[in-house]
């Protein structure tokens, strides 16, 4: 039969399974048959039938938490729910038999997002836009200057606009081989799928994407891919993708569906009878408490970088939304897995307080290399002789060496290492002997000869060449050179730029099913607030799709699911006990901190975290060093409690005050962190255990034992808890990643 | 090297503030303007003191929150450039150094040197934007071939960050550059063309109820916006708003 877009009648089916037609409906009433109501009749997909007479199919096992110790076998505890059938048509059937709420209910629901990044702007706008009353909740001043606004190079999609042969597929499998095969297979393969109307969207808002002569969208090519799908505008992609959502929410500000709340920070998640149903915010102005109550509640706060202390995050950036709710029971899902970004600009001094990304673009044009002999890297730290002074033959261009298939674009986590591989042995061309080059000297030489053979100049005019040559660059890359100049006061026309690996993304984040929806009914999370599409590697260019699928198309469904079992329940009180509670726990964690006759200010003990973060759970790993770092972070955290000194008052803006909550959040995410890198025995993406490598350094994944991803629910008195979702793979096969 | 700060002091915005001085000495080169101030706020702690109040939060220049009148001038010395992106080198052993917070009746002080610069997103509200459903049901991307001279020049428009240079280094502390930028964004893409009229009449009605002032072609908007945003726009803004309310 064929198995392609069959659909049943209760007729029908009744006749195919030869039973009653009674039968049938009764089935239905209960669930066990899935349908659709398609202009007022029933209707039956393959799929459906397919899970009905098949329950126990291999496609619907259960994923299993072994228990060595005692031999018995677990399932996972809550259902991923990930959508039977075949993998193109899973998203497709699930919005089709998921459940709705009309637009008359959504009127009488409320939403509240945490968070205007590019998912919590575009959950927002669109939330609103289908009929929800929306609140969101942002910590800055506007919600404009979240921080996705800093996303450089740009945006992936699977358009093929350039007919170099991308799809859907593709994008889907590069993605999943770029996460390392740790990623859920099923959410990646629909981020690819709603990757191309996110163009569509942006540019019908009025997004200013690069264009080439004849009018049509530029695409460029970015890091582990072999094909040119990314999207952009200059170096400035999440600039602009995050003013388009912000449009979007004005727009909605603009009607009334949606009440912003910027300087506000989430304090705490309250739950009532066990569903998400407001939080706890601080008026970051005044220091009052706030309660804000809902029927669902959307984390989108992003990623926890800053447990680092030096990254590339905003200065503000937080874990604290996302561990308020896993204090709440919302599981935390590959807390380890952490990218750290090859292209930053180097560590310059001990007061520096964030990195500065070079956006990965750049590797597209620019060859990344160090010098070959010792003597010469000897004489670049002394100053005594220029990078542009070292001979072609005398310089290792690393990246081409090892990986020549995809030389300078090889994904970050393999270039990062690389980097730290050189800078080990000697070859780092900074004083601190942590920096690479990055030389744009061929590119310029490519362009300007291009240019000048188009424009039939004498190519022999070396200085001409430059000239153009440079002007190419700077239309590409104008801003970013600017920047770099800025910081570091050396011209990256003239001499190669140095750059240093540095924390960047999370990959890792709260665990969430396939509707977005956490361990807790009613509490979602998108964006990079969440784990599921990454793996234990982020692709260039995927965080944007990501956060904006998640935003406009994939929430926006799905908590319909949820919410239409809410149409019902009418507002939300505050004045529950449950409120009064919440409230109540944070202002005494708040006094707390106001009242501690501490001495050391809130910096002190977040720089001392970054530094047994980097030096431990950095770059590389080994069960040694994991193990001293779950036990200094324990000193620190207990320190930080005695000693730490917040001045001014709870009821005024108080900068220090909204610094130590955050801090002592990360001195708690910090440590599960060590745990789940110390439990994770294997090297993957961006998880590197030195115990876990193979002859020549590369990372050694261990697929028999370790493919699954580890959610660790919270316990107060004791260690947290593991759990083991089992990661199967039906449309990719697992293999050892390879860029050679 | 040793630096004597004149800093902006306010509790909140009920009470009157005053710059009070502050002598800091290692100060390094490689820091940062705002790496400057943490390095003060650092010593203030440590001395059991209020750190001073600043908005920032990025860090490279693009976010927009920070702002800081440094010597006079919105963002420091440096043409282009915002607070976090200025970098001490470019001031001397010795300096003094006025820091005040952005000047304007629709900012507001907060504390310190932080402002209220909500006006700005009521602004936007009022219509910038397209009125597009977020479905992505919408036409292919490559439906409407944009030129690229328009597509480039819309872009140049949409850089702006929105920090508020262009009101603080304003005389008459209009916002025009401000709103101009938005609306000429919109009107310069086919896709913002469908709703200009409407569009600039409703944001600057907003811009003037917010009580900003209104344009002499100084030009000091352009010279310290830290994205370098043409003066252009406000012609262009002229233009719409003068063609929407002809053909009202």
């Amino acid at each position: 039969m064929d198995k392609e877009n069959k659909v049943f009648s209760i007729n029908e089916l009744a006749e195919y399974l030869k039973v009653s037609k009674k039968t049938i409906r009764r089935h239905i009433s209960s669930g066990k048959i899935k349908c659709s109501k398609v202009g007022g009749v029933y209707r039956i997909s393959q799929d459906a039938l397919d899970v009905f007479l098949n329950p126990d199919g291999n496609f619907s096992e259960p994923a299993l938490n072994i228990n060595p110790e005692k031999g018995e076998a677990k399932p996972f505890p809550i259902d991923s729910k990930v959508p039977f059938g075949s993998m193109e048509n899973k998203w497709k059937n699930h919005k089709q038999n998921i459940n709705l709420v009309s637009p008359a209910n959504k009127r009488l629901i409320d939403v509240i997002v945490v968070g205007t990044g590019l998912a919590g702007a575009s959950a927002s706008a669109t939330l609103a836009e289908l009929g929800y009353n929306v609140k969101s909740f942002c910590f800055q001043d506007s919600s404009r200057r979240a921080h996705s606004i800093a996303a450089q190079g740009g945006i992936n999609a699977a358009k093929n606009y350039q007919g170099d042969g991308d799809s859907v597929y593709r994008l889907f499998y590069d993605t999943v081989k770029g996460g390392d095969y740790r990623s859920r297979e099923a959410n990646v393969y629909r981020l690819a799928e709603v990757s191309t109307n996110i163009i569509d969207q942006c540019v019908a808002q009025g997004v200013p994407f690069a264009r080439d002569y004849g009018g049509l969208l530029d695409n460029r090519s970015f890091g582990g891919v072999l094909v040119s799908r990314t999207f952009y505008a200059k170096g400035q992609t999440g600039q602009q993708l995050l003013l388009g959502a912000y449009s979007a929410m004005n727009r909605q500000i603009n009607r009334g569906k949606i009440e912003m709340y910027s300087r506000h920070e989430m304090l705490e998640l309250v739950t009532v009878n066990g569903k998400a149903r407001g939080i706890i915010a601080r008026n970051l102005v005044n220091g009052k408490l706030e309660r804000h109550a809902a029927h669902a509640v959307v984390i989108a706060s992003g990623g926890y970088g800053n447990v680092f202390f030096l990254s590339t995050n905003a200065m503000g950036s937080n874990v604290t939304a996302s561990w308020k709710i896993h204090k709440k029971g919302a599981y935390f899902a590959n807390p380890c897995f952490t990218q750290i970004h090859p292209t930053c600009i180097p560590v310059s001094g001990e007061n520096q307080s964030k990195l500065t990304l070079m956006s990965e673009s750049l590797r597209n044009d620019g060859r990344i290399w160090v010098p070959k002999k010792l003597e010469d890297v000897k004489k670049l730290r002394l100053k005594k002789i220029k990078p542009t002074e070292i001979k072609e033959g005398d310089r290792d261009y690393y990246l081409e060496r090892r990986y020549p298939a995809f030389g300078n674009l090889v994904p970050r986590d393999v270039a990062s290492r690389a980097a730290k591989e050189r800078c080990d042995a000697g070859f780092g061309v900074n004083k601190t002997g942590e920096a690479v080059f990055l030389d744009f000297q061929s590119a310029i030489i490519r362009y300007g000869t291009e240019k000048t053979h188009s424009l039939g100049g004498d190519q022999n005019d070396k200085e001409n060449v430059q000239n153009l040559g440079k002007q190419a660059i700077k239309e590409k890359y104008g801003n970013l050179f600017q920047m770099y100049e800025k910081i570091t006061d050396e011209n990256p026309y003239e001499t190669p730029m140095m750059i240093y690996p540095a924390v960047h993304y999370t990959m890792g984040g709260v665990w969430v099913d396939y509707n977005l929806m956490t361990s807790i009914p009613g509490c979602y999370a998108i964006g990079e607030a969440n784990f599921s599409d990454h793996g234990a590697n982020r692709l260039g260019a995927s965080a944007l799709m990501q956060g904006l699928a998640d935003g406009y198309f994939v929430l926006p469904y799905t908590i319909g699911d949820y919410l239409s079992a809410d149409i019902r329940t009418g507002k939300i009180s505050t004045d529950s006990p449950e409120f009064k509670n919440a409230e109540r726990d944070v202002l005494e964690k708040l006094k707390g901190f106001i009242q501690n006759k501490g001495t050391k200010p809130v910096d002190y003990f977040h720089k001392k975290l970054g530094r047994i973060m980097w030096n431990k759970c950095g770059m590389s790993r080994n069960k040694t060093d994991l193990k001293k770092a779950i036990n200094e972070i324990k000193e620190l955290r207990e320190d930080f409690y005695k000693n730490v000194f917040v001045p001014g008052e709870l009821h005024e803006f108080n900068e220090e005050l909204a610094k130590a909550g955050r801090v002592a959040d990360f001195l708690e995410l910090g440590e599960l962190f060590a745990i789940d890198a110390l439990e994770r025995e294997e090297s993957c993406g961006g998880h590197f255990r030195e115990e876990h490598q193979t002859q020549e350094g590369e990372a050694l994944r261990d697929d028999q034992n370790f493919n699954f991803v580890s959610a660790w629910e919270y316990k107060k008195t004791e260690k947290a808890k593991l759990h083991k979702e089992k990661l199967k793979f039906e449309s990719v096969k697992l293999k050892s990643r390879s860029y050679k | 090297m040793k630096l004597n700060l004149k800093i902006w002091r306010q509790k909140n915005n009920k009470t009157k503030g005053k710059i009070q001085d502050y002598i800091l000495d290692g100060v390094e080169e490689d820091m940062s303007f705002l790496e400057m101030l943490d390095f003060l706020n650092n010593k203030l702690l440590n001395e059991g003191g209020e750190p001073v109040a600043f908005d920032h939060d990025c860090r490279e220049g693009i976010c927009g929150s920070c702002s800081l009148f440094i010597n006079g001038v919105a963002h420091g010395p440096e043409r282009g450039t915002t607070t976090c992106q200025l970098h001490m080198r470019k001031f001397k052993d010795g300096d003094t150094i006025f820091i005040e917070p952005f000047r304007s009746r629709a900012f507001p002080v907060i504390k310190d040197l932080i402002v209220d610069r909500s006006s700005f997103d009521r602004i936007q509200q009022a219509g910038a934007y397209v009125s597009v459903n977020t479905s992505g049901n919408t036409q292919d991307a490559n439906a409407i071939p944009v030129s690229k001279e328009d597509a480039d020049e819309a872009f140049n428009s949409a850089t702006c960050i929105g920090c508020g240079a262009c009101v603080a280094s304003c005389k008459n502390s209009s916002a025009m550059l401000f709103t101009a930028a938005k609306i000429s964004q919109y009107s310069l893409l086919p896709q913002g063309k469908v709703e200009r009229k409407q569009r600039a009449l409703n944001m600057v009605k907003q811009m003037d109820l917010e009580g900003f002032g209104a344009c002499t072609n100084t030009g000091a908007c352009e010279a310290q916006c830290p994205k370098e945003i043409s003066i252009k726009n406000i012609a262009r803004m002229n233009r719409e708003y003068l063609m929407a309310n002809i053909k009202k």
